[in-house]
Formats: C-alpha cells, structure tokens, sequence
C-alpha cells in the first residue's frame, strides 16, 4: 500500500500494519501469540533481539521463524507456531 | 567466497567505530551485523518516537556518517554461524530483501574470508526465572525498547520497568517518548551501591547530565533503588498480565501494570569467540591494550571483553580498528584506560543480590525453549547433567537464556560451544554453493 | 553419569543380523526393553516406531529379501515394502526408491533418562552411587578414585565405553559419529529410517562413511545421521564429513533441508574387531597373569543402548553361576587372547 502500511493475514485475518514493522510488534498489537510452548503456555516476544526464540512463529509456510527479526510484507502470512 | 582485509562482526558502536578506523586506515574492510540496518541494540534505527528526539542521536548520527564516507563495505541481516576453517567465516541471511538465494525466500549463504577478524557482537540481557515471567505482556527492558522500535504499540500502556543496569532508566525514559505510562522504576541495587557509582560520575559529566535528564523523563514516577520484582501477575481467565509483586525486603507490595519490562543487567555475547577459540576469562574474551584475544588475527572489542557501556564501546572499537591495520593506538590508551575503570564500577555497582536467586518456586519455568521447572533442575549436578537428564538449554536458544540464569542460580558453567551458533536450516550446512558477495554492493 | 557415547547416541533400538551371536543378542535385549516399556517413565520417551530398512534399487531389495528370511527364521517379526507401501509409510522419502523392510517391533529410546533409569533402579535395589571422580586405577580387588578414595571388591565390572585409559590392552578402537537435531517438526516423520547401505557403511572397517539414518523423536525432532570415522579423536564437529552425512540425507528426503537445525555434535563409538561386545571374565585381556577380580562390559560399538539390558543378564547370569537364555560364549573376552595364543 503506498500510504505508508502493508496488509498482513495473522492467524487468518487481515490486518493492517505500519510498514517497516517486525512481526512480532503486528502480532502483539493484533492480540496473537506468537508460539505456544511445549507444555501449552501461550509465549510472546521477551529479548526482543533475536536471542530468546520466544517470538517463533510460522511465515509464509516456513515454521520456527524469529518474528522480531522480520519485517512485514503485504501479503504475508503469519500463524502462531504450535 | 568474499575476501577482505579486516571482517568485523556487529555493527553496534564498537563494530562501526573499528570498521571505520581500519578503512580510513586504508584496509579493506566488511562490516557485518544480523540487524537489517547498523546501530546495534543501543542504536538501534526504528519507529520515530512521536515525543521528541530520541536521545544520543547526534553521536548516532556522527558515527554512521563517518561510517558512510569511510569507505567499508556493510552487509546487513546477516548471521555467522559457523568458522569452517582459519580465516573464515559462514554467515546465514534467512529474512528480509537480502534472502534472494535461488528459490525466492530462501535462506542465502555466504562465504567469507579475512586476514584480521574484530569482534563486537554486544551483549544480551540477563533473564532471573520468577514466578510469572514467562507471561506474555513481560520482556526486557531492551527487548521491549527494540520491540517498540519494531511497531510495537506501548502507547497509554502503565509499564513496570524492573531489573539492573543503566539501561532501565534510559528504556523508561525511551518509553515515554512513545507515548507509555511508565509507572516506576524498580533497580535491584541498594542506594549503599550506587551512591559511590554516582559520586565517581564526577570525571563523566557527560553521563550526570544523561541521568538527570531520563530521570527528568520520568516525570513523578518513582524510581526505586534497592527494590525488585518477586512475582508477575496475571487475572486467571484472560491470562492477561495485571500486575507485578515488588519488595525492598521489609515490604511487599502489587503495582498494577499491562507490561512489565525487566532484566538484570547484561550478559556478554562471546559464543563466536569461543567458537573460534579465543581464551575466555571470568566470562569474558580476554583482550590485551590492543584489543587483541588469544588468537594472533583476532581482536574484539565492546561488551564482550566487560559490560562498560557506550564510551568503552566507542574507543575499544576504535584501538581494534587501528590495531588490525598496523596502526599506532597510543593517543587512545588515556580514554581506554579510563573506561575500563568505569566498566569496574558498574560491575561493582550493578551486582547481582543475592535474594535473586531464590525468586524461582519449585514449578517456575527455567528453560523457557522446553519448559524445565526450577525443581528438575535443582537437584542436577552440574550444566551438562541438567541437559542430559532434563532437556534444560537443550532448544532452540541453545541455553543463551536459561544457561546465564543457572549460572546466577546455581553456578553452572556452559560448557564448549559447537556450530552452528544458531539454528539455520539443515540446508545451510550442506551449501551446495557459497554465493559471492561483491564488497560495494550493500553499502 | 552417561555422559560418553549414552549422551551422544540416537538410542535406536534395534535387531541387527550381522552375525548369529549379534542377531541373539539385540533380539534379546530388544525383548527385554518391551518389557520394561511399561515401567520406563515419561523421560525416557520410548517409542516403538519400527524400523524402515530403505532400499535405493533392485540390488539393495536383493538384501532386503535377505534379510526377511533371516527375521522370519529367528522369529523377528519384518515386513517387506513395495515402493509404494514405502511411499505411504513415509510420503517425504524420495521418489523412484526401490522399497524398503519394516521391523515394525524396533523402537527408540532417550539414552541419558533411559540410564537414569537403570541407575534408579539399581539404588532403590541397595547399590551405592558414587559420582565426581575418575577411577583411574582397577586391579586384583582394587579400585582407586582421582579423589584419592580406594574402593575393594571381589568383582570390578569395568563398563568403560571408548575411553579405555584405563585398561589400554582392550581391543576396543574409538569410531567418531557426528549427529544433528532439528527443531520440533510433529508429524514429519513416522519410523526411523535407515538406508541398507547403512550396513555397508557400518561393515566397512576402515574408510570414514556415511549413511542416512533419520530418526524421529517423541518431541517431533529429527535426529539426523549417520558418520563413522576411525582414528579421529577430535571431538570437534568435522566440517566435511558433517556436508557428506547431510547430502546423504537430503538425496533421500529432501525436505530435511527445510527444517532448521539445533544442534551438531560428535560422539565416539567403542568398536571392537569382529563387531561383537566383551561381556565377562576380563581374564588374560588385562595382563600377562588373569585378574580373576576384573570383569568388562564393553566394545559396543552403535548397539550399546539395545544390547544394554541384555549384556546386563549375561553378566548377571555369570557373576551368579545361572545359564542364560542366550549363548554367552561368543561375547566372553578371552576369545581376542585366544586368538593371539593360537597365531604367536
């Protein structure tokens, strides 16, 4: 989009973001987890740097991926990694 | 494969100012760093702050344009995983415009070779397990600054910024810019501490004037000293975070908050300089005046030799950038010196207390990546029994989190570092082909 | 505790038929773990995932066949897959492979609980455990600790895995492996799957090989191997070995590629020269004059998880004068000095 935001699809629904975001940032503004841990806790972001791995999530098909270490794209799709 | 004469990895202040003495210097040098844009976590590029200009900028702003006309050349989003043999380095671009490999979105893989290697790879936050801290809506203070930078919105958000380190009161006062209630401040460290660190400011009036001003930014919100956080809080039901338990030992209290953004202090990233082989002391990669390791070609500068903050980065940088290219460092030892003299007293002043280390309850998470509680790992024996028998450091953070917590908790070493130093897709260690890098492109 | 080749192994459980005494004895220790399976606890993440012996062409489904007559003789249940049973037992495998074997009673075990196991039991049973310290000398009743502590005993059962310093006359070799982990992928993968040149791979005695083996875990991991390497006793992770083991693997199932891994590591193998383990009397193995105190469970070589349960009847059987279910003698020490006596 040329005003400055890009439309993302985060669990299924769509929604527009600022361009320039992390994933991460979209998801906790959508109210999406990121992950759900391995005995079932719902996870967000926590280093925020690319450290932790809290804020894996699934982009475009690709599982495990550091969502506040990508940057939006229109069109991208994102669900919380499970 | 990409040649150069001096490779420097992480482009935060330590790495721009080596970068850009080595090639005013003359030398050939690549910059790298994993970040889509130089700056490091401390000048980390982002969201403009709605309230006013974010503070050092002008120091920022100096430095990436003398970097700019330096002549370097800068790959950005790109993370070294492996040293496959002397002299190289692999190095993995997974997201971002960058990941142009064959299949568009691939991982994209280079190859690069150096005669003198610089390491500035910065530092992380320290995570101490409490009960709660795994909620959503809790972060480091840094990891929330750089997530706000990322678009995440804090605006008209009461947060608790918690923890040690300078870096709390300058987040809180980062926040604020962005529109956040920051409604107090809670620093681990007794006043008994800190007032000799503020009295041997006097030499750094530099660093009195910052302090006042990001205590200034937090308007009437008390900053507390000597005080930490036993407990997050969250409403049973939603799950959402409500509050936060904080004490000064004598009294408990809730504070009511959304976010809670804490973390204590730092902790050195020297996993590449262990991997390459660089001795390692109390932590820290050994360096000498030069900023030279262990190893000959070797050299490293900013947190990973000792947490000392912007300054130390700035000049360490600098020496290892002159030293890589043969040139004279004398002019800078006086500054050097003076650093490393504070780093001592922030280390001193920042330390650990020791009621930190029984805030974990027997079912409080440890290992985030695979959920080990606190009571499977207290009765293990050491860092390798508890990868073995609990699966603790064994996820994908390959123990960055959970190993610095249990050495705080129980004094357990890491132990040996092996590539990869991240997880990269199992594709990246087979690389069918390197893909070439031409020096100037990324500039 | 475990924390030589029992940490760094896949922990397969598995019948291997490459000689009659090797085919006894994992068949038997195989028995043994299926009963225990009840009783292992969560930890341990047993899983009877079968095997899938894959065969690239006609030649390897030659072996194949082979290798379902010998099953079929000593009662090990196998199965033989045409490419397409193949195919819908394991949909990411490549296309074109030419079938493959399912042992579908084979399983897999975490290493490092399954011996915290054992040794919980072996406590709650009266044993003592002592840890921290090196034995660094064993002889005629004697056991000295690095500490200092000496320990005596009528029988010293020496279970030394690759590191013989200890007993430096043992015929053991040390065979370095790398492996690797990957995140958690559910559902990726339903048996362990090992290519038959696997055997070549592991029948070859001297040339560093590789082989596809790929395991899933009960977290949803792939465990992905196979190297072996003599006289490398680098445990660093080897660079060109590890690109060789990972092609292998991709030739087979190339979306392994896609999946990001952990974890790279190195283990070494205790192998001895005819692939069988050492399991009794050290006899004249230590010395010029037997030592009637010291016995070996040792030289397992990648069998050591499965043959666990079974070495331990053995010793057990010998140590209290009972008769075994399986023959002993191909196992006994003394064979290696045998063969000396006969050739000198």
């Amino acid at each position: 989009m040329s005003d400055g935001t890009v439309m993302v699809f985060l669990n299924g629904a769509s929604v527009v973001v600022s361009a320039g975001s992390t994933v991460a940032a979209a998801m906790w503004n959508a109210g999406q987890p990121c992950r759900i841990s391995v005995t079932g806790e719902v996870r967000t972001a926590l280093c925020g740097m690319g450290i932790c791995f809290e804020c894996r999530a699934l982009i475009d098909g690709r599982a495990h991926r550091r969502s506040c270490q990508v940057v939006v794209r229109d069109g991208m799709v994102v669900e919380t990694q499970r | 494969m990409t040649q150069c004469d001096v490779l420097v990895v992480g482009a935060g202040p330590a790495g721009i100012a080596a970068a850009t003495a080595a090639a005013i210097s003359g030398r050939r040098v690549l910059l790298l760093d994993e970040n889509p844009a130089p700056g490091g976590q401390i000048w980390r590029v982002g969201q403009p702050m709605p309230k006013g200009q974010a503070e050092g900028q002008t120091a920022k702003n100096q430095a990436i344009a003398r970097l700019c006309a330096c002549g370097a050349s800068c790959l950005f989003g790109y993370s070294v995983y492996d040293a496959p043999s002397a002299g190289e380095l692999r190095a993995i671009c997974e997201s971002g415009e960058a990941a142009a490999g064959p299949v568009p979105g691939d991982p994209h893989i280079v190859g690069l070779r150096y005669e003198k290697l610089i390491l500035a790879t910065g530092a992380r936050e320290r995570f101490l397990p409490f009960p709660g801290w795994t909620l959503p809506g809790v972060f480091g203070p840094g990891g929330l600054q750089a997530l706000v930078k990322g678009g995440f919105n804090v605006a008209g958000q009461r947060i608790v910024v918690a923890g040690s380190g300078p870096l709390l009161l300058a987040v809180a006062a980062h926040l604020r810019g962005y529109g956040a209630n920051v409604v107090c401040v809670a620093e681990q460290a007794p006043l008994a501490k800190m007032l000799p660190f503020a009295a041997s400011l006097w030499s750094h009036p530099a660093r009195i004037l910052q302090g006042i001003q990001y205590r200034a930014a937090l308007g009437t919100a008390p900053f507390h000293l000597g005080c930490w956080p036993v407990a997050a809080l969250a409403d049973e039901v939603s799950g959402k975070l409500t509050g936060v338990r904080l004490t000064n030992g004598k009294r408990t209290w809730t504070q009511h908050c959304d976010l809670l953004a804490c973390g204590f202090h730092l902790v050195p990233n020297i996993e590449l300089a262990s991997l390459l082989g660089c001795a390692i002391q109390d932590g820290f990669v050994k360096v000498d005046h030069q900023q030279r390791t262990s190893l000959a070609h070797v050299y490293c500068a900013g947190e990973p030799t000792g947490i000392g903050g912007l300054g130390a980065a700035l000049v360490q940088g600098e020496i290892a950038g002159l030293a890589s290219a043969g040139k004279p460092t004398d002019s800078l030892q006086g500054r050097r010196l003076a650093e490393r003299k504070f780093a001592l007293k922030l280390e001193a002043a920042f330390r650990i207390r020791p009621e930190l280390r029984s805030l974990a309850r027997p079912d409080t998470l440890v290992c985030r990546c695979e959920d080990i509680p606190y009571a499977a790992l207290e009765k293990r024996s050491g860092w390798i029994d508890a990868k073995l028998q609990t699966r603790c450091g064994m996820g994908p953070c390959q123990g960055r989190i959970c190993g610095a917590a249990t050495e705080t908790l129980f004094g357990w070493k890491q132990t040996s570092v092996r590539p990869p130093l991240m997880p990269v897709p199992v594709s990246a260690l087979v690389y069918p082909g390197l893909q070439p890098v031409s020096l100037k492109e990324h500039l | 505790m475990a924390s030589g080749a029992t940490a760094a192994g896949m922990g397969h459980l598995v019948v291997m038929d490459d000689s009659p005494a090797q085919l006894a004895l994992t068949q038997y220790s195989r028995s043994i773990w299926r009963e225990l399976m009840a009783q292992l606890p969560a930890s341990v993440e047993y899983q009877a995932c079968g095997t899938i012996w894959v065969a690239a062409d006609e030649e390897e489904m030659v072996e194949v066949y082979a290798k379902s007559r010998i099953c079929a003789s000593a009662g090990v249940q196998a199965e033989v897959l045409s490419p397409a049973q193949l195919a819908n037992a394991e949909p990411r495998l490549r296309d074109g492979l030419a079938g493959g074997l399912l042992v579908p009673d084979d399983g897999v075990v975490y290493p490092p609980a399954a011996a915290g196991f054992f040794l919980q039991q072996a406590v709650q049973a009266g044993a003592e455990f002592l840890q921290g310290s090196d034995a660094v000398f064993a002889s005629q009743g004697l056991v000295r600790l690095a500490n200092g502590t000496t320990l005596t005993a009528d029988r010293i059962l020496l279970s030394p895995g690759a590191d013989c310093s200890l007993l430096p006359g043992l015929p053991i070799r040390r065979r370095k492996g790398h492996l690797l982990i990957t995140d958690r992928y559910p559902g990726f993968l339903r048996h362990q799957l090992v290519e038959l040149g696997y055997l070549k791979s592991a029948h070859s005695t001297e040339a560093d090989s590789v082989a596809f083996n790929v395991q899933p875990r009960r977290t949803g991991q792939m465990l992905i191997g196979s190297s072996r390497q003599f006289d490398n006793n680098d445990a660093a992770t080897d660079e060109k070995i590890v690109r060789q083991m990972l092609q292998r693997a991709l030739a087979y199932m190339p979306g392994l590629g896609q999946l990001s891994g952990l974890r790279l590591w190195t283990g070494f193998r205790a192998a001895t020269p005819d692939k069988l383990p050492l399991i009794g009397p050290a006899g004249r193995l230590t010395g010029e004059v037997a030592d009637p105190s010291l016995w070996l469970a040792a030289g397992f070589e990648g069998l050591g998880i499965t043959n666990a349960p079974g070495a331990a009847r053995l010793m057990a059987d010998q140590l209290l004068g009972r008769i075994s279910m399986i023959d002993p003698e191909p196992f006994l020490p003394n064979r290696f000095v045998a063969q000396e006596t006969v050739y000198v």
